[in-house]
Order: C-alpha cells, then sequence, then structure tokens
C-alpha cells in the first residue's frame, strides 16, 4: 500500500502543473479573409470554408461555414464518407489546411485501402502530417460501466490530434457509434452537445456524419447539436435508374441553393451539379462558322451558323441527321477547333465506319485529338447523370463544337418534362461557354415533323428540318430551314443527296405541278430541255428565213436599179438617135433641093462642100 | 507469462484461489471529482479484495495525451484491468462496487 503514496503524490503534482487551458484556447489565429464587397463598417459576414469539391462550393456559396460543425446525413451507402474525407483531403491538398479524421466504425488501415481507389493516398497524407486518422473503438460488450464518467478521454484524444498537426478541418464519423456502445444516454448528449462546443472553440471546421433515421434526419437526433449546417444525401432508384441526389437543408447565416443538386462518385470523387446556378446572361457572338456543306451556308445568310449558338436537326428515321452532324464536326475540326460527339445510339466505330462512305474521314480527327467520342445508352443511368458526365467530359475536353445525337432517345428513359428540363440545362451551360451545340432529333414517322418529341425548339437558335419528299413511287430526301434567329435563311426546300462526296444540296425543282425532286424531277429537266432545245430551233429557222427574204429583197432592188440604169441609157440613145435624124434629114432636104434646083441655097447655107465664090456676102 | 502459467494452475485448483498479480491501470484527465473518487474507489475496493496482489497506475492523460489513442481510450476515467489478462476495461468513477468487482472478475472474500 505504501509503493502508491508516491504515485499519488506524483498524480497530484502534475496534475497540478499541467491543468491550464487544455480546451479554452482559441484555435483561430488565421485572419479573418472578408467575403468580397464588404465594407469595414459592416457587420461580419460569416466566413466559409471551401470544400475544393467541384460544384458543391457553388450550391452553398462558398463552402461550408467555418469553424462550425456541419452535419452530413443519409442512408447507408449515400456517400457520407467519401464527402468528409474528400473535404479533408483537398483540404490538406489545395487548401494546406490539415486535417483529422475520427472514424468510430472503420479502422485507419481499411480507410487507407478504401479510397486509394480514388486516388486520395492518405498514408502519403499521414506521413506528411497533412492528415491523422485516429480509429476509436466502442464495443458493447466490453464495456462495463459503473458510476459517472464523461467523455474526456474523447476530447483529449481529439485535441492533441489537432494540436498536433495544427488541424482545421475535423470529420466525425460516426457518433453516433457512440449510442449503441454507451449504455448511459444522458451523459452521452451532455457529452456531445460539449464536443460541439469543444470544437467551436477550436475553432476548426467539422464535418458530423449520422445515419439518416426513420422520420428524424438522423437516428439519434444529431440534428440538434449541429444547427449550423445539414446536408442530407439521397440515392434513389426510379424506373430502375439509380440516381444520387444531396439536398442543403440548412444553412444558417447564408443563402444556399435549396434544390436537390444530382452529384455523382466516379474516379476522381464528388462531383455535384450546381444546376440553378445558370442564368440567361450569357454572351452573344457575331462571328459564324460553318456548317460543313457550303451551300447551306449559303442557305443560312451566306455564312453558316453563329458561333456558340444551339442548332436543332429534326427528321424522321433515314433522313441523313448524323451525317449533317458529320459535316459539322468536320469542318470544326477542319478548323483546329475541338469537338466533341456524344452518340446515344451508335458506337463511335460505326459512325465512323458510317461517314466514310460519304466521304468524310472522322478517323483523323479522332487521332490528331480534335475529335473525341462520348457513346453511352441513354438507359444506363439517370439523366442528371448524364448531365454531369457530359459537363465533365465538357470541362475536361474544352471542345468549341458539341454534337448531342440523338436527344430524343433521352426520353426513353424518363419522362418528356424531365428531358427538356435536363436539356435547357445543357444548352445554358454551353450557350456559357460559347460552345455551337448540334442537337439531332428523331421524329416519329407520322406525327408532325415540326413538332419535337421534347418540346425544345424554343431553346434552339437554328432549326433545320429534313424530310422526305415522296411521289411517284419514291422517296427524295429535302432540306428546309425552318428558323434561324438573328439571320436572314431561304425558305426553299432544297435537295440534297448522300454521294461518295457528302451531303449535296441541289435545287428543289419548283414546276407547274410544285415541287419536284429526284427522277420527277430528272424527268422534268429532259423535258425542259427538249422544249428550250425546240424554241432555240424554232427562232434559228425564223431567222434564216427572214434573211432569206432580206436576200430576195435586195436582189428586187438591184434588178430595178438595172432596168433604171437601162431606161436611162435608153433614153439618151433614142435623143441621140433624134438629133441625128434631124441632122439626116436637113441634109436631105438640102440636097433634095439642090438637086431639084429649086433655089439658092439658103443664106449662109452651103451646098454641098464647095466652096461658093462670089456669092452674097 | 508467469501469470498465465500461474492462471493454468489456479483454473485447475479450486475456484477460490485469486491468481498472483493484478495490474491495474487507471486513467484520469487532471484531478476532477470524478477522478479522485475513482481512486479513492479502486484503492478501497483493492485493499478490500486483492490486499497486497495488486499494482496500480495512474496515468493522466492531460500530461500525455498520446497515450489515449495508443490505449483507446473514450470515456474517462477508465479503470483497465492489465493482468491477469483478458483485459477488461470498466468505465465511470468506480462508486458501484458490485458492478466494478463484476467488470474485474474479482471474487469476494466472503
Amino acid at each position: 500500500m505504501v509503493k502508491h503514496l508516491p504515485f499519488l503524490i506524483f498524480f497530484i503534482f502534475h496534475v497540478r502543473l499541467k491543468m491550464v487551458g487544455w480546451v479554452k484556447r482559441r484555435g483561430n489565429g488565421y485572419m479573418a479573409k472578408a467575403t468580397k464587397g464588404v465594407k469595414p463598417s459592416a457587420p461580419e459576414v460569416l466566413l466559409k470554408t471551401p470544400t475544393g469539391i467541384k460544384g458543391l462550393d457553388d450550391i452553398t456559396g462558398g463552402g461550408l461555414p467555418k469553424g462550425r460543425p456541419t452535419l452530413i446525413c443519409g442512408g447507408t451507402g449515400c456517400g457520407k464518407t467519401l464527402l468528409s474525407m474528400e473535404f479533408l483531403v483537398r483540404g490538406a491538398m489545395q487548401f494546406g489546411e490539415p486535417g483529422v479524421f475520427l472514424s468510430f466504425e472503420e479502422k485507419a488501415e481499411e480507410l487507407a485501402k478504401n479510397f486509394a481507389s480514388l486516388g486520395f493516398d492518405l498514408d502519403a497524407l499521414q506521413a506528411g502530417g497533412k492528415l491523422s486518422m485516429d480509429y476509436v473503438h466502442i464495443e458493447k460488450s466490453e464495456i462495463e460501466e459503473s458510476g459517472e464518467y464523461d467523455l474526456e478521454g474523447l476530447f483529449i484524444r481529439l485535441g492533441h490530434a489537432i494540436d498536433v498537426i495544427g488541424a482545421k478541418r475535423v470529420v466525425l464519423d460516426t457518433i453516433e457509434a457512440l449510442f449503441s456502445g454507451l449504455e448511459s444516454e444522458g451523459i452521452l448528449r451532455a457529452e456531445i452537445r460539449r464536443l460541439f462546443r469543444f470544437l467551436k472553440e477550436k475553432g476548426v471546421t467539422a464535418i458530423v456524419t449520422g445515419e439518416q433515421g426513420d422520420k428524424t434526419l438522423t437516428r439519434y437526433g444529431l440534428e440538434e447539436y449541429v444547427a449550423d449546417c445539414v446536408i442530407f444525401l439521397n440515392h434513389s432508384v426510379s424506373n430502375q435508374v439509380a440516381t444520387r441526389r444531396m439536398r442543403i437543408i440548412k444553412y444558417r447565416g447564408s443563402n444556399h441553393g435549396t434544390n436537390e443538386y444530382p452529384f455523382l462518385i466516379d474516379d476522381n470523387g464528388f462531383s455535384v451539379m450546381p444546376i440553378s446556378s445558370i442564368g440567361l446572361d450569357h454572351p452573344a457572338a457575331t462571328d459564324r462558322i460553318s456548317s460543313g456543306v457550303e451551300r447551306l451556308d449559303a442557305m443560312l445568310g451566306g455564312k453558316g451558323y453563329f458561333r456558340g449558338s444551339s442548332i436543332l436537326v429534326s427528321g424522321t428515321a433515314g433522313t441523313g441527321k448524323s451525317s449533317l452532324a458529320a459535316h459539322f464536326v468536320d469542318a470544326a475540326c477542319r478548323r483546329g477547333e475541338r469537338c466533341l460527339y456524344f452518340a446515344f445510339e451508335e458506337s463511335q466505330n460505326q459512325i465512323v465506319r458510317n461517314m466514310r462512305s460519304i466521304g468524310i474521314d472522322l478517323e483523323q480527327w479522332v487521332k490528331k485529338g480534335l475529335l473525341r467520342f462520348q457513346n453511352s445508352r441513354p438507359t444506363l443511368y439517370g439523366l442528371e447523370m448524364h448531365l454531369v458526365t457530359m459537363h465533365k467530359a465538357i470541362d475536361e475536353f474544352k471542345p468549341a463544337a458539341v454534337v448531342v445525337d440523338p436527344i430524343s432517345n433521352l426520353v426513353t428513359s424518363a419522362g418528356e418534362s424531365e428531358v427538356k428540363s435536363m436539356l435547357s440545362r445543357l444548352i445554358d451551360y454551353l450557350k456559357m461557354k460559347q460552345i455551337t451545340a448540334l442537337c439531332n432529333d428523331l421524329t416519329m414517322t407520322g406525327s408532325s415533323i415540326e413538332r419535337t418529341d421534347v418540346g425544345i425548339s424554343s431553346l434552339m437558335d437554328t432549326w433545320l428540318l429534313l424530310q422526305t419528299i415522296q411521289e411517284t413511287g419514291e422517296r427524295n430526301r429535302g432540306l428546309y430551314i425552318l428558323k434561324s434567329r438573328g439571320m436572314e435563311h431561304s425558305n426553299q426546300v432544297r435537295e440534297f443527296i448522300l454521294s461518295e462526296k457528302g451531303i449535296q444540296l441541289r435545287d428543289a425543282y419548283i414546276g407547274p405541278g410544285g415541287v419536284l425532286t429526284g427522277s420527277a424531277r430528272v424527268a422534268q429537266e429532259a423535258r425542259d430541255g427538249e422544249q428550250a432545245l425546240d424554241k432555240s430551233l424554232e427562232s434559228e429557222r425564223k431567222r434564216r428565213e427572214i434573211e432569206r427574204n432580206q436576200a430576195v429583197i435586195k436582189a428586187q432592188i438591184a434588178a430595178l436599179a438595172a432596168q433604171l440604169e437601162a431606161e436611162k441609157d435608153d433614153l439618151e440613145t433614142l435623143r441621140a438617135e433624134v438629133a441625128q435624124r434631124d441632122e439626116v434629114a436637113s441634109r436631105g432636104n438640102l440636097a433634095l433641093a439642090m438637086s431639084r434646083k429649086a433655089e439658092k441655097l439658103p443664106a449662109g447655107q452651103q451646098r454641098g462642100g464647095k466652096p461658093q465664090r462670089g456669092g452674097r456676102k | 507469462m508467469t501469470a498465465n502459467a500461474k492462471k493454468a494452475p489456479a483454473k485447475a485448483k479450486k475456484p477460490e484461489t485469486q491468481p498472483e498479480r493484478w495490474m491495474l491501470r487507471l486513467y484520469v484527465a487532471g484531478q476532477t471529482p470524478k477522478s479522485i473518487a475513482a481512486f479513492a474507489n479502486l484503492k478501497r475496493i483493492c485493499e478490500e479484495h486483492l490486499e497486497g496482489r495488486y499494482q496500480i497506475e495512474v496515468i493522466d492523460l492531460m500530461v500525455n495525451p498520446a497515450l489515449a489513442k495508443d490505449d483507446q481510450i473514450l470515456a474517462l476515467p477508465t479503470l483497465v484491468r492489465k493482468l491477469p489478462s483478458p483485459m477488461k476495461r470498466i468505465i465511470g468513477d468506480l462508486s458501484n462496487t458490485e458492478k466494478v468487482l463484476v467488470g474485474l472478475d474479482v471474487r469476494p472474500i466472503s
């Protein structure tokens, strides 16, 4: 018995010396970083700890409340431990804030193994002093309770762990295990209350996880202690498709998104989709990009689509929507822009092979890294998951153009209104990023072709309608621009064919009987050709005839002129003759007179040549 | 371990015989009414039932907080029976003697 005395003295001595403010010290030596827009005289704004988890910081408006506990509750397998661990890991790696993980259910080695698959190297973090993991073992059968006790042991462990590495983040997963291990609930509840005060005084941002109760948020009502922020995780199945959703039930002192946000857990951890943060204030570009088909660009005001706009290509089966999309992709890749192709119906190889038959080689762009395919069946997971996956792919690849082929498939996995909501979110997101989107929509034969299955035409800036024009036993393809916001566009229905050189647009022939396409047009064209030929021959003939007439008339004129000349000559000759005759006649008269010795020569006249002498002069 | 060796023959004998050595550890957090009461109670019980065969070690976790993790201490005060094995644990200020005796597996000397 005597040997216990030194122990006792030692014990009391040490207690006296060491029992100084274990708990009372304020741990927050860091200066409060004021949030933006706070004037010095304004009241203190609640500070937030960024989680580093994609999307969660957006929903919570900056992160979890700093220095306060947050409750994360949900059913089994919802992802509570994952969320809390990711909070710590990202805090350590991205924000340089060490963290303590106090686990009541899993041992440290098990946790390290579990999280290795997500790329979280917990052992390395522990070695580097960034993370401290502690496992609290509670086994009811091992514990005997005798008299009054408190949970100071837990506090000491926690406090020690926090102080050793200077932790700013703490996770308690899940303190409800205490309820199953210890009998006295009264003491337990009092201690839990004390624990949260302790955490607040330490100035650490804490996450507490709790299992969902029947009618309450947590089985043992932890929400009454952790009142600052409560996040609820949900994993529900509808239509055989499971979707994970999270909801911020409460966030004291801050604005927060109140809707249910889907999230997904994949190789990189948590990914939340902050849907409502997308508004309608995206920029509108003015430059134009080609659609890949020259004549189509000409129809679209001469230049093509607006960059960053949304284009809908709808048509019944086999009208060539995917081919048009392939042209678009080809043109984009040629310009050196990246393209992301979401295919919900065909595999990548199939699409590449099919497009090769119309002369488009998509393989080369895939090899160059400008084109990426993402193929998945729409029923593979829920719509929200699709949206999140698409977001991730877009964020990662950073394309300039996106093709969704087809969107009508998504309706099979969910209701119409849900698909519309999901698509509007997707389009909003793409517009904000100034990514041009081309969506293919399959309309059912029989229903009106100017109506899309999901009623999303109002979201689209340009709507191309591909229709089959049927007549005289054959169907031909026609393209028509139903609407194109912001530009002048053709109102013609153009026929197009899919040839080895791709899509070729031809002018649809509008004859007296209406639009003609295909062989009917060809026949009509032939007929037209004949008619034209006839006309030209006819006019040729007439021309020759007239010329002939002209020649004839000219000849006539020449003849008449000649006649005139002849007449003139005759007249001359006549005159000369008359004169000559007169002269001869007068001579003759004279000779006669002489011969008849009639009379003297008339004065002045001389007789036949003999010179007169002595005549009267 | 000698304790085990002692225990085996002890079991073969009649149940009244107690093993030789008892090692008890009391974990406390500073000088609080509970820790003082626990120590007092412990001493009393040990004097009564384990005279001369026990050894009490008091560990103050305020001094040595790392030990709390190693020995998986949750509640305070905690009494751990290190020897004889198996290890047994009792939490509380040990005011309920019956429970302490049952918990430590001490046969009361009638």
